[in-house]
């Protein structure tokens, strides 16, 4: 089946429901689904066998994947803040590919190829539905990829992960029920449309009937701005948007009367962060949610309910929920498996594996990487308490080996932003002579704040345990992460290792 | 007989009942104790829906099977009974999952 099924059943449930744009709207179900035959007959015509989309978040996104999707080619959301030469690499090793591009990423974009501007594309595939609809191909496959985006690349080249029309379809339809959301609902969209969360929102908010509203360039004074001018109910950010949202409302409290639900994901956050987010925000429900972009978004979340319980409790067991990821999400399977492959009964930390029906584990070139049984490993390093709460202690490369003893940064960098002039710190390790492998971390200071090292250094040794104890403690202005907030510690291994290479201080 | 994959859109020949498939199971999937079929196709002639087959559905509402992992939801409600060979589907009472993306 295609994954045009969820804008087939938007149409029959809700067709006049505004799904884009400001509280009044700009685009019903039924313009998005009319755009999308449009749009699905310019690339029948012109014969493209991808649809390569190069551009910011907006209603052109939602019509040119179902676009795409009832063309029967894959939709290709690439990162328009990736270098040119990259661009070009990632795009004509697509086969005959249309682009639709933002006007200033037109230089980007190798000659050779088919292309379409955002404006342009919109206003072709809204003009009105074809005189006569051209004939399409065969429906697409359930196994064929719907959707293609490339991973974020922190420790390896990036790779074009194929999600399939069932790996999606099994995602939205097992998280979200049709036309659920309530008439006034709204969703802030912050997220690109290369990250799986940005196709995973698009998908999940139409499917619901719930308004997108869309935030192209992420700050937290334009997030909180356009939260409170389009009466936002609901929001995803990932870590580092949430770090500053938290910033900027302790700097310049004001209210977000209209906000109800705020989740966030894509990357580990610091407990501090989440417990100064729920300080600021009481009235505002929380939802951590785990997924990799191999696994079509959310396979596993810890929801408001989740929260309240926790929270309330006296037992250490329910309390330390807080810091995991929750549970599965319905379909999901889990398991943690030694480094000798063998399922680790609950407690003991090992690899996370995966499996479910929207577990995709498939790539462009290399085909599917998931086991004989269906598995797919995640790389990121877990356990699982009695009651099935996932808790992520990092990736599994992460892992630093002092002294034949396993350390996760996550645990010293934990310590580290619970320090009141510390807003971030990451660790890494280092080539050591005598232990193997030694702790180095890197420290933020909050704004304004005068950070003593020495006094950090005593803060951390009264917190850690002697193994565990960073052995350099080194300042910095910022630390580097991607465009989806996902740390890069290989660049803080290279630039740690370079002297000369300088570290901006 | 209907191959029930998931994200199949089918429909009742007796009633307007709409369904579309959440997890699958192999089985025909009845409605009014007629077949369901995709909703492109045409409903056969004369059926009828006889009252031991009557038990309506609600739209939007989940029902699954308690032998296999089948489970649809009501995109269209209708008053026939769904059932899988035989047996009669459930209406599924799981608390909906918070938007999480």
């Amino acid at each position: 089946m295609s994954l045009s099924a969820l804008l087939d059943v938007a149409e029959a449930m809700f067709p006049d429901r505004i799904v884009y744009g400001p509280p009044g709207g700009s685009l019903t179900v039924t313009q998005v689904g009319q755009g999308a035959r449009a749009g699905a007959a310019i690339v029948a015509a012109c014969g493209a066998r991808a649809l390569a989309y190069l551009a910011v978040n907006g209603p052109a996104l939602p019509v040119g994947l179902f676009a795409a999707v009832q063309a029967g080619v894959p939709f290709v959301p690439v990162n328009y803040r990736l270098p040119a030469a990259q661009i070009a690499k990632l795009l004509t090793a697509l086969p005959d590919p249309l682009v639709i591009c933002d006007e200033p990423n037109t230089a980007l974009l190798p000659a050779e190829l088919a292309s379409v501007t955002t404006s342009q594309w919109l206003s072709r595939c809204l003009a009105g539905s074809p005189a006569s609809t051209p004939a399409l191909p065969e429906p697409a496959e359930d196994d064929s990829p719907a959707v293609v985006l490339f991973t974020s690349g922190t420790t390896a080249q990036p790779k074009a992960a194929q999600l399939s029309h069932a790996n999606l379809l099994s995602y939205v339809l097992q998280t979200t029920d049709p036309g659920s959301a309530g008439p006034d609902d709204a969703a802030l969209v912050a997220v690109p449309p290369y990250h799986v969360a940005g196709i995973g929102s698009m998908l999940t908010n139409l499917y619901a009937g719930r308004r997108v509203v869309y935030l192209a360039n992420f700050t937290a004074p334009d997030w909180i701005r356009a939260v409170r001018a389009e009466h936002i109910t609901f929001a995803m950010l990932v870590p580092t948007m949430l770090v500053r949202v938290v910033e900027e409302l302790a700097a310049r409290p004001v209210e977000l009367p209209s906000l109800r639900a705020l989740a966030y994901g894509g990357a580990r956050i610091a407990p501090s962060v989440v417990a100064a987010a729920l300080r600021l925000l009481p009235d505002v429900a929380f939802v951590n949610a785990y997924g990799l972009t191999e696994t079509s978004s959310t396979i596993a979340l810890l929801g408001p309910e989740d929260y309240r319980r926790s929270a309330a409790s006296a037992d250490p067991l329910e309390r330390a929920r807080l810091g995991s990821v929750g549970r599965p999400v319905p379909g999901i399977e889990i398991q943690i498996r030694s480094e000798h492959g063998q399922p680790l009964p609950a407690g003991q930390v090992g690899g996370l594996w995966v499996r479910g029906p929207q577990v995709s584990g498939r790539y462009a070139g290399t085909g599917s990487v998931l086991d004989a049984d269906g598995w797919f490993g995640t790389a990121d390093r877990a356990y699982v308490d009695p009651a099935g709460y996932v808790f992520i202690l990092g990736r599994g490369d992460d892992t630093i080996i002092r002294g034949g003893e396993n350390v996760a940064p996550a645990e010293i960098e934990d310590v580290l932003t619970a320090h009141p002039d510390v807003r971030d710190a990451a660790v890494i390790g280092a080539a050591d002579l005598e232990w193997g492998e030694r702790i180095v971390a890197f420290v933020v200071p909050r704004d304004g704040a005068e950070l003593d090292l020495d006094q950090l250094r005593v803060y951390a040794g009264s917190e850690l345990r002697a193994s565990r104890m960073p052995s350099e403690i080194i300042l910095r202005r910022e630390l580097p992460y991607n465009a989806t907030g996902k740390l890069l510690r290989r660049q803080l291994r290279t630039e740690y290792l370079d002297p000369n290479g300088g570290l901006p201080k | 007989m209907t191959h029930l994959k998931v994200g199949a859109r089918l429909r009742s020949q007796v009633d307007g009942t709409q369904v579309i498939v959440i997890r699958a199971a192999p089985g025909e999937l009845t409605c009014g104790g007629h077949p369901m079929i995709a909703v492109t196709e045409p409903p056969g002639d004369d059926l009828k829906l006889a009252d031991e087959h009557r038990h309506p559905t609600a739209i939007g509402k989940r029902y699954a099977d308690q032998e296999t992992e089948l489970e649809v939801l009501v995109t269209n409600a209708g008053d026939g009974a769904l059932a899988l060979a035989g047996r009669p589907l459930q209406p599924k009472t799981a608390k909906p999952l918070p938007s999480s993306d």
